[in-house]
């Protein structure tokens, strides 16, 4: 528990870096807010309006009070205002959030029950025509990009079935499980594609180290059947490498995947981040930026609890 | 007695043409019920293959039964060929008629699950038993075995235990079944010699206990004596002798056999020290340890430690030029954390080292156990032997190079090895190489941490005289470090017997072998495995190692010592 607590104290030192670097970066991209906000119509701005505008939004103090204003407020609970919703920017992050949230968990579902019971079937007929052709299909899997298996997708539904998913807003999940389950599988399951493909090959070759262990050999020798071999003595120690790539690949999805995103029309996190940069919200890519560091940090002490809970060798030390 | 096993002209191949590719050629042999056998013979000799054959667990190692018969009569009276058995009365036969115990107890458990599900699940397969029935075989068997305190330990998991634990948590679960057959494949091998001891009386028991016949594969024939009825001596896929084992101990017929028992290091109690290079009075020590101790702080809870591992605690001894101190003992005795100290390699907690006058600027140097992971395989060997020279500010000029060639000479190795890599040499080759690499810069002292263990035993043989050689050439000092009585015979002038962190026992070679005082000393010779030792019954003894953790601010008291002899002192123990 002391160990939670330990990690919990790290988070906010973290955060700072990564607010400090984002804080930084973003202002040495090329090119002013204000001509990115009002496009053309900048040009029309007095110097006046110009500087009147910049001290509205804060820009023109020297960065280092620009980083303790924005600062101040974070202590506060308050992110900033997103100058293109006129929102404030938690407002805008929580609004996007449910969306890449279910997302990932069911692409991250998806993946999993594929990609492990493929896995562990390629290990145990290691070499045999059945482990080929998984081998194949996870190599197939990895190397398709998934704009391609998404357009694929959509192609196949509208042109054979006559089938459109729903695209623009969002059905949250309590507001209709169905409808909201319906509407992310089909991004879910484009994502989950090359997830699956990586969490197979990587299930295959942790089954096969543990297929070789002396205590496999053991669980045989007490006339173990092949079943109880795999799935009780030989997966659960092949489950840590697994859950690893799970982790850090469920992190990745949580910053948003524009790409899926921007094919199916959903309004998440990736397209959230996209815009803000490209129209120099400031305070919106500081915060989502923030945000996604910080479900970062989550997601990796989520695996390190899971690796305690799996090995009992890390849960409890030598007697 | 009654026919149990009959294997007729076995024969195993692996790879893709099993035929072609056979480690198994043709062995034959018979079992009756409560028999032991015993396998003798080298790694690659075929034994493991053989033995694991009988319950066809070879096919999960890639290995092919190309000839042959496997006859097992079971336990209801039939007769069943289990080279031609299908997968199904396999499940059967493994656990219920044939159980097995394997040589690595540390992995041969599986580590997510606890000790009592793994007993409970060998219960389950062979008798049916489950819950509260399963829970009570297996406190039984626990007992059997005799594992102190089983209620505990049940919840237990593997890493929690120590091997020799593990290795009766195995026995444990083969005996679930209670089989007719157990194979033991090099069951002590990964053990310390007093817990090989015990774990040798612990089978011979049960034998006596239920019956049940064994097959017991080692590498070791002076292991055997004290166990079997009838070996086999096995050489490279073949059976060269087998017989009553009396006759092939006195009387051996194949040289393979004679080979055998002549180069296993016999432990004579002494009588085979070393009589050169004794101690003369006064004498001027070049090393000087005085109440050495070191600590590894455990648990930090929170800046403050909870404790710490006392790893050596108040060891004091000296050492002469052209003398062999020997330190003896078990695994985590802190005879190598004693070394390690000596060279700086890990912090002192306390105490001096003092390193007398000699003629070399490091007078230390250190040759590790194993010759294939102590030298980088990257580097040519001579790179490998300018290291020390260089990190030392010499340059590689020709007097470094005639010094490796000199060095290469003397250690008996060709000097076209200068331009070779390390795992173009043998094993043997490679720990001349390594001791070399220590002599590189005329060190005074050697410090040979279980140097030749890891080597074959006549390897093992000729490089012990290499060492002695050496010694008497450039007048060195060696600490040798070893758990084997044997070897230790036949290299120390000296003697510490570390236990526990602490020296317990030390003097001259001959008087601490000939006349251990020490109980721990006792213990410790009597357990060394001989060929004269035949039918020998150990008492099964659980002395367990204590803890060496202890709480902040633990200090021992101090050492009581009283004289056995000129050169021999032994720590007083406290009366139990």
């Amino acid at each position: 528990m002391s160990y939670v607590v330990q990690r919990l104290l790290t988070f906010p030192l973290i955060l700072l870096g990564v607010s400090i670097l984002v804080f930084v970066a973003i202002r040495l991209v090329p090119g002013d807010a204000i001509t990115a906000m009002l496009g053309t119509e900048a040009g029309l701005l007095t110097p006046v309006q110009r500087e009147a505008l910049a001290a509205y939004f804060g820009i023109d103090q020297p960065i280092w009070a620009q980083y303790l204003r924005w600062l101040t407020g974070l202590f506060q609970g308050d992110l900033g205002i997103s100058s293109i919703y006129g929102k404030p920017v938690l407002t805008v992050i929580l609004e996007r959030f449910p969306l890449t949230l279910q997302l990932s968990l069911m692409s991250m579902v998806i993946a999993l029950s594929v990609g492990v019971p493929l896995g562990v079937l390629a290990a145990s007929r290691n070499e045999r025509p059945s482990d080929l052709v998984v081998r194949v299909l996870a190599m197939l899997g990895q190397s398709t990009p998934n704009f391609v298996v998404g357009i694929l997708i959509i192609y196949v539904l509208s042109v054979f079935f006559g089938f459109v998913p729903a695209m623009g807003t969002f059905t949250p999940l309590f507001a209709d499980p169905l409808a909201s389950i319906a509407q992310l599988i089909f991004p879910a399951i484009t994502l989950g594609f090359a997830f699956a493909a990586s969490v197979t090959r990587i299930s295959r070759s942790a089954m096969l180290d543990v297929l070789s262990d002396d205590y496999v050999r053991t669980a045989r020798s007490k006339g173990a059947t092949p079943m109880s071999v795999i799935w009780h003595h030989a997966l659960p120690n092949a489950l840590i490498p697994v859950v690893t790539l799970s982790g850090v690949e469920f992190g990745y999805l949580l910053g948003g995947a524009v790409i899926v995103e921007q094919i199916f029309a959903l309004p998440g996190l990736g397209r959230l981040v996209l815009d803000a940069i490209t129209q120099r919200d400031y305070a919106l890519v500081q915060g989502t930026v923030l945000f996604i560091a910080f479900n970062f940090l989550v997601v990796n002490l989520l695996v390190d609890l899971a690796y305690v809970a799996l090995d009992p060798r890390i849960r409890i030390g030598r007697r | 007695m009654t026919g149990l096993l009959s294997v007729k002209d076995l024969r195993v191949g692996f790879g893709q043409d099993p035929r072609a590719n056979e480690v198994v050629k043709g062995v034959s042999f018979d079992l009756a019920a409560g028999e032991i056998l015993a396998i003798v013979g080298e790694s690659g000799s075929g034994k493991s293959v053989s033995a694991l054959s009988i319950n066809r667990l070879v096919d999960f190692g890639g290995g092919r039964i190309t000839h042959g018969a496997i006859h097992l009569t079971r336990s209801d009276g039939t007769e069943l060929d289990v080279a031609r058995a299908d997968e199904k009365t396999l499940l059967g036969i493994r656990g219920r008629d044939v159980g097995m115990i394997f040589q690595e107890p540390m992995t041969s458990l599986n580590p997510v699950h606890t000790v009592g599900a793994q007993i409970e699940e060998a219960f389950r397969l062979s008798k049916g038993l489950t819950g509260a029935q399963a829970h009570k075989a297996t406190l039984d068997v626990l007992g059997r075995v005799r594992i102190p305190d089983a209620q505990s330990r049940l919840g237990y998991y593997p890493h929690q235990l120590s091997g020799g634990m593990r290795q009766r948590i195995m026995i444990a679960m083969a005996l679930a079944a209670s089989p007719r057959l157990l194979i033991a494949d090099e069951p002590t091998t990964a053990l310390d010699v007093t817990v090989q001891a015990q774990i040798m009386a612990l089978l011979a028991e049960l034998r006596e206990e239920t019956g049940m016949a064994m097959i017991f594969i080692t590498h070791d024939i002076g292991l055997v004596a004290g166990i079997a009825d009838r070996i086999m001596v096995m050489q490279n896929g073949v059976a060269v002798e087998q017989g009553e084992a009396d006759a092939v101990l006195d009387s051996p017929q194949h040289d393979y056999t004679k080979h055998l028992l002549r180069a296993v290091p016999h432990f004579t109690s002494g009588k085979a020290v070393r009589n050169d290079g004794r101690r003369a009075e006064p004498h001027e020590p070049i090393v000087k340890v005085d109440d050495l101790v070191v600590r590894f702080p455990v648990g930090k809870a929170w800046f403050k430690p909870k404790g710490a591992i006392h790893a050596v605690d108040g060891v004091s001894f000296d050492l002469v030029p052209g003398e062999t101190l020997a330190i003896v003992g078990e695994s985590g005795c802190g005879k190598s954390t004693t070394a390690r100290a000596l060279l700086g390699l890990n912090s002192k907690t306390r105490g001096e080292i003092v390193t007398g006058s000699g003629h070399s600027v490091r007078p230390v140097q250190m040759v590790f156990q194993d010759p294939f992971a102590s030298l980088n395989p990257r580097l040519t060997v001579e790179a490998l032997l300018a290291e020390p020279a260089i990190a030392n500010g010499q340059r590689r000029d020709d007097t470094l190079r005639a010094r490796m060639a000199f060095l290469l000479d003397r250690v008996g190795l060709p000097q076209d090895a200068l331009t070779r890599y390390p795992h173009q040499f043998s094993g043997g080759q490679r720990q001349r190489l390594c001791i070399a690499r220590a002599l590189m810069l005329n060190p005074d002292v050697v410090v040979l941490d279980e140097a030749v263990s890891a080597l074959d035993v006549s390897v093992q043989a000729k490089v012990l005289e290499l060492l002695v050689d050496l010694q008497q050439e450039f007048g060195l000092a060696y600490l040798f470090i070893s758990h084997d009585m044997a070897v230790v015979e036949r290299i120390a002038h000296r003697i510490a017997v570390m236990f526990a962190g602490q020296i317990v026992e030390m003097g001259e070679a001959r008087a601490v072998l000939s006349d251990p005082q020490h109980s721990y000393t006792k213990r410790l010779i009597a357990a060394v495995p001989a060929i004269e030792r035949r039918k020998q019954r150990f008492a099964v003894d659980m002395t367990q190692v204590p803890s060496l953790v202890r709480p902040p601010g633990f200090e021992p008291p101090p050492a009581q010592w009283r004289e056995a002899g000129q050169d021999h002192r032994v720590r007083i123990e406290d009366t139990p």
